[in-house]
This record gives structure tokens, sequence and C-alpha cells, in this order.
């Protein structure tokens, strides 16, 4: 009976479940198995677009508040379920974000589209919630180097910080996303070892945050490191529960990917025309660009939503505004047909 | 389920039956079947660079640059580099100085350096020049094959096939290339059997090793993953090779899906020499830096030193006055931390 209380919790037989054949033990002819049915790849994967907010946030050129509400709204158009809109963090840290709340008044919110906002901190929390906001993030490290160079205090004590914010945002029922950074490389401090990954994760969800995405900072992370991490994580965190958020700046953020769907992560976050570089190597590429892993996703039969051409019209509407090329290889390769 | 105490038990403490009944725990998948995911422990790397990456270049390079850029490679720890290829000037000017780069080159004891013989004429004049290794190239679209070499993909087998049994009758080993193996500029789709059928043609023919071109880097995954399991069936996997382009960003995870599935030999070209000539301006070959990058990330061996490559990516770049399209070799250079 426990089993069976087990089995029904997992949701194993859900339809379309590649393994659940397997796991029956019956032998089923499977005429052409895909690769997503081999490795039980989702069938369905949330994309969580933060071009509008870590990709501009990581763009030298600041860009005009309407610029930001057409890109959100083109995006909007294009089918992505969760777009991050903007930062609720001070002007004199982050002067890209500075028009937060007409960011938020001014964009046009579909429905059944979330427009999480970053909240720093309890001021910034309650500026979100008056300007509309009704989903929220918050950021941890699971690096101490890179929590102190960064926001000058120890992981344990930014969590405690963060203790307001949750307490605020339950009582107003606004769900809250964490992120951990440098899950498998620090600028400062190298490798990152998994357990503290773990640790930091376990604490954002008991804190209360629905998803914890798992930030590849610095992009140094490889198929190898990745697993390693989310075997460690998803001791401690429903992988349901789990997103991924890869930097492609030595190029392995496609890869990355795909081993974290084969070990049943179905959140990834990128970003339009892989917007936002890496501050750690100046000029190179970091987020991933929505549209390269939207192609991937499509062409291994999962679903999106996300209308590929329309993603490519704001990647393309974004990258005339800032006057660069994207970083998308799917876009460069589509426009040059 | 044993007697009524010991029922009672299961029914009541889960973590009791996995204790009795340890094989349910990989029936419920609740063990990582993930983490049994088998790699190859050795990866072959053939370096492409030199013949098809500056076979798509549009500047024309001095003989002496090709080389020097051969040489550096020869010292990396790659053992096989594609050095040139045998084909009309009129064709392909790039490759017009053939026999002076195979003559001119330091060739290392470790190293094999196959050349692209298309024909008889070919392949006479690559042993005249001192090749102890051949290639031959089947595609498996037929637009394809008649839009680039004028004839069907019947009658260039038979081409093949007097060039590699005057190969045999010398024990010169041939290599055979399939391309437009997961899609084609001309044709709508590649049918997975048509590349099957091509393949076993090249290999009964007496091609040791077959390499799998993804020509227009079309593919993903999904594609990958199901076009092998095809070919496998009429070809061991141990004698297949992957080429794939990066065009649409693809080139890791389809890379990483065919080492899944038990392939061991990747192509690549240092600094990811090679457009697209069909997406102008696009990239194509994936560099092999950045494979380098992902299969040592992931504990596989290889044998090449990765800085040695970036350095002869630097060097090739540095004389066609172009960046290198290598993440990796873009990162390193930018590193400020």
């Amino acid at each position: 009976m426990a089993v069976a209380v087990r089995l029904v919790n997992r949701n194993i037989l859900r339809p379309g479940h590649g393994r659940q054949y397997l796991a029956f033990g019956s032998v089923v002819q499977v005429k052409t198995a895909s690769l997503r049915a081999v490795h039980s790849l989702p069938e369905k994967v949330k994309i969580v677009e933060v071009g509008p907010r870590d990709g501009l946030q990581n763009e030298k050129t600041v860009v005009p508040t309407e610029t930001k509400i057409n890109l959100i709204n083109m995006l909007s158009e294009s089918g992505l379920p969760v777009i991050e809109a903007t930062s609720f963090v001070s002007p004199k840290w982050v002067p890209q974000m500075a028009d937060q709340v007409e960011v938020m008044k001014g964009i046009s919110k579909k429905p059944g589209v979330s427009y999480p906002v970053l909240t720093p901190n309890l001021k910034g929390f309650q500026a979100a919630v008056k300007a509309g906001a009704s989903e929220v993030a918050i950021f941890g490290a699971a690096s101490e180097l890179f929590s102190k160079k960064n926001i000058n205090c120890s992981v344990e004590e930014s969590l405690q910080r963060f203790d307001d914010v949750m307490k605020a945002a339950k009582e107003a029922a606004v769900p809250v996303r964490g992120y951990i950074s440098c899950v498998v490389g620090c600028p400062y401090e190298g490798k990152v070892a998994p357990e503290k990954v773990a640790y930091v994760a376990k604490r954002l969800y008991s804190m209360g945050c629905y998803e914890v995405s798992l930030g590849d900072t610095i992009g140094v992370g490889t198929p190898g490191s990745m697993t390693e991490m989310l075997e460690a994580v998803s001791k401690e965190v429903p992988v349901s529960a789990l997103a991924v958020h890869c930097h492609d700046t030595y190029g392995q953020a496609l890869a990355n990917i795909l081993v974290a769907l084969q070990m049943g992560v179905s959140v990834v976050d990128s970003s339009v025309a892989g917007l936002g570089g890496c501050p750690y190597a100046q000029g190179a590429s970091g987020n991933v660009a929505t549209e390269d892993v939207v192609y991937m996703l499509h062409g291994l039969g999962i679903q999106t939503g996300v209308d590929l051409q329309k993603l490519m019209d704001a990647g393309a509407f974004i990258c005339r505004s800032l006057n660069r090329k994207t970083s998308s290889k799917v876009a460069q390769a589509i426009c040059k047909l | 389920m044993g007697n009524i105490p010991t029922t009672v038990k299961h029914c009541l403490s889960y973590e009791q039956t996995i204790k009795d009944y340890p094989w349910l725990r990989r029936w419920l998948q609740e063990e990582k079947i993930f983490t049994e995911q088998e790699y190859p422990k050795f990866v072959k790397i053939v370096e492409v660079g030199p013949r098809d990456g500056l076979q798509n270049e549009k500047e024309i390079v001095p003989t002496r640059v090709k080389v020097e850029l051969i040489d550096r490679l020869s010292a990396t720890g790659l053992s096989v580099i594609e050095a040139t290829s045998f084909v009309s000037s009129k064709w392909v000017p790039q490759m017009a100085d053939h026999t002076d780069v195979f003559q001119g080159i330091q060739k290392a004891p470790h190293v094999r350096y196959p050349v692209l013989t298309p024909n008889m004429q070919g392949f006479q004049d690559a042993v005249a020049a001192g090749a102890t290794e051949i290639a031959v190239f089947g595609s498996a679209s037929e637009s394809f094959s008649r839009r680039n070499i004028n004839c069907s993909i019947d009658e260039s087998m038979q081409r093949f096939e007097e060039v590699i049994n005057a190969a045999k009758e010398r024990q010169i080993p041939v290599r055979g290339y399939v391309s437009c193996a997961l899609g084609c500029p001309y044709e709508e789709c590649i049918e997975p059997s048509k590349v099957a059928e091509v393949a076993k043609r090249l290999y009964e023919m007496g091609c040791y090793e077959i390499s799998l071109g993804d020509t227009i880097g079309v593919g993903t995954p999904g594609s990958m993953f199901t076009m092998l399991q095809r070919v496998m069936k009429d070809v061991p996997v141990n004698v297949l090779a992957v080429h794939c382009h990066d065009t649409y960003g693809q080139a890791l995870p389809n890379i990483l899906v065919a080492l899944q599935m038990g392939v061991s030999v990747v192509d690549s070209a240092v600094a990811g020499l090679g457009g697209c000539p069909y997406a102008q301006g696009s990239t194509g070959n994936i560099s092999t830096e950045d494979v380098l990058y992902m299969l040592h990330g992931m504990g596989i061996q290889t044998g090449v030193n990765l800085d040695k490559v970036i350095e002869s990516g630097d060097f090739i770049c540095n004389a066609l006055g172009r960046k290198s399209n290598s993440k990796v070799a873009q990162a390193r250079c930018r590193r400020t931390l």
C-alpha cells in the first residue's frame, strides 16, 4: 500500500511517460523509440524568459523604458509562460533597472503569463507589490566568496535577509522563486561542492520558494559537473521544483540543459537573443539564447507553447534597439538562409 | 506478500518495504538510473580544420600557413588530422596546393593524415604525394549528390568502389563520409533508412570508419538519436563517427547523445573553422576546443591538450584575420578573473 501511494504521488501513471512501460515489466514493442521515450524526457518544458531582466541587466547600453515594454509585450505574444520583467533593486546599484515601476505598470500583462520580478529585500518587495507584481524572486549563492564579493555578506546571512521577504510574500500570497548562483563553478572559488548547492537549495525550498533555479553563473559547467550537482540537489529538493539557468560562455549550455532534462528537470531559464554577457569574461556570451533552447526542445518533440518565429521577431527587435548582433545561432542561421 | 505481520509492516512503512525488496527502488524509478549512463572512456577526435574547415573559408590561405597549422595541430596530441583534399583546383581553389601541403608537413609518428580523394585521379595524385590514408564522400540526399558532385548517389558509390578497391590493393585505409545525415538544403526530410543504406554500402565496400555528417547543422538530439538508432542496425557503432555542424547551436547536445549511444569518434575543426555555405555568415563545423572542454569535463579522455589546440586556433585566426568560433577560446582570452 505504501508503494501504491508512492506510485500515485509520483504520477508515474501519466500517459506518454516513456518509462512507465518499462517499469511495469511488460514487453512493449516500440517501433521507433524516440530519444524522449528512451530517456524519459519531459513532455513539456516551461521556459522562464529572463531576457528583459537578467539579459538587459548585463547589457552595457541603458535601454529606454518604452523599448523594454515593447520587448516584454512581444515576448508575451510568443507564447512564453513566464517572463522576468524587471528588478526592484536600488537604481544606484543597477541603473538599467531604474525604471522598474514604469516597466511593471506599462506592460500588457497577458492572461496565463507570469511576470516575476527580483526583490533583493523587503523594501524592494513592497515596491514590487505596489507596482502590481504578483510573483517575486530572491537570490542566493552556493559560493561564500561570491556572496561576500557580490552582496558583502555570507550565504547564510543572505538567506536570513530574505526571511522578511518570505514572510511578507506568504502573507500577501505572492509566490517566490529562488535563484542560486555559482552552482558548478565560481569566478573566485573555482569548483563548487555539490553538497553546498544542495544545502542552499534545500534552504530556499523549505523557506517557501516554489521553484529553485540553479545557475551556472560563469558557464563553466559540463554535462559531467551538471549531473553531479543535480544528483546532490535532487536528494534534497524534488526535481519538479528545480530549474536550470545555464550560461553559454563555454558553449556548454545546451548539452547541460539536455542532461538536466534527462534527469527529470522540466524548467529551463533562457534569454531571448542570448541577451546578457558575462561580467567575468568581458565580451564573452552569457545566457543561453531562448531561440536555441526552443529549437532543441521542439526537435526533441517536447512542447513549450512557444512560437519560434514570434520569439525570433522579439529577438530581432531588441537587437536592433541595442544595435548589436543576436547571440542566438538559430536566429543567425535562419535570417541568413 | 509474506505472513501477516510482514504484510502489515510493508503496508505501513515504505522504508521497510524497500529494505526487504531492494529491486523496488529501480521499478519505482527512485534509483537514479541515469547515473548508470555509460559514456565511452576514450573518444578519438578527428580534426578536420585544415581540410573541411579551410575549404569553407573565403580567403585563400597560403600554403605555408596551412603547413604551419597542421604542424601545430600535430603537437597537440590529436591522432588524426585531415590534411587536404586531392580534388580538382577548378572546383576547390582552396585545395589547389594539396601536393605541396602534404609534402610540406612534418608527419608526426603518432598522427595519421587522411586526405580526401573524390575519384581515381585524386587517389592516384594522393598516393604519388605520399598519402597513407584516404577518405571518400557519399550523401544521403539525391539532390545534394546531384548538385554537389553532379551524379546520383548510386553513381557516386560506383566511383568510390573503384577508389576503395585501388586503396585496398595498396593497403591504404579508407574513411567514408555520409553528408546530409540529418537534413539537406534541398530536400525536406532525410529518412534514417537512407542514411543507413549509404553507410552500410560504404562499410561493405571496405571503409573502416563512417562519419555521419549533419551538413547544415539542422539536427537536434531527437533526430540524431533516431538516425543513429537506424544506422546502428546495419553498421556496428564502433565504426561510426559523428560530424556535427553548429549552425543552429545544436552540435554539442547532438554529440552528447551520440556518445550516450556508444559512438566514440567525433569530427571537429579547430576554432570552428569553416562556415556554412547554405546560410551565409553562419557557423559550420563545431570547434574542437568546445568539444574537448565538454569531453574532459565529463572525465572522457582524448589524449589532446586543450591549451595547445587553443594556441593553434589563435594562430590560424590571426592568419585569417578573423575571430575564433570557439566559445572556449573566446572565454579564455577574455577572462578577467
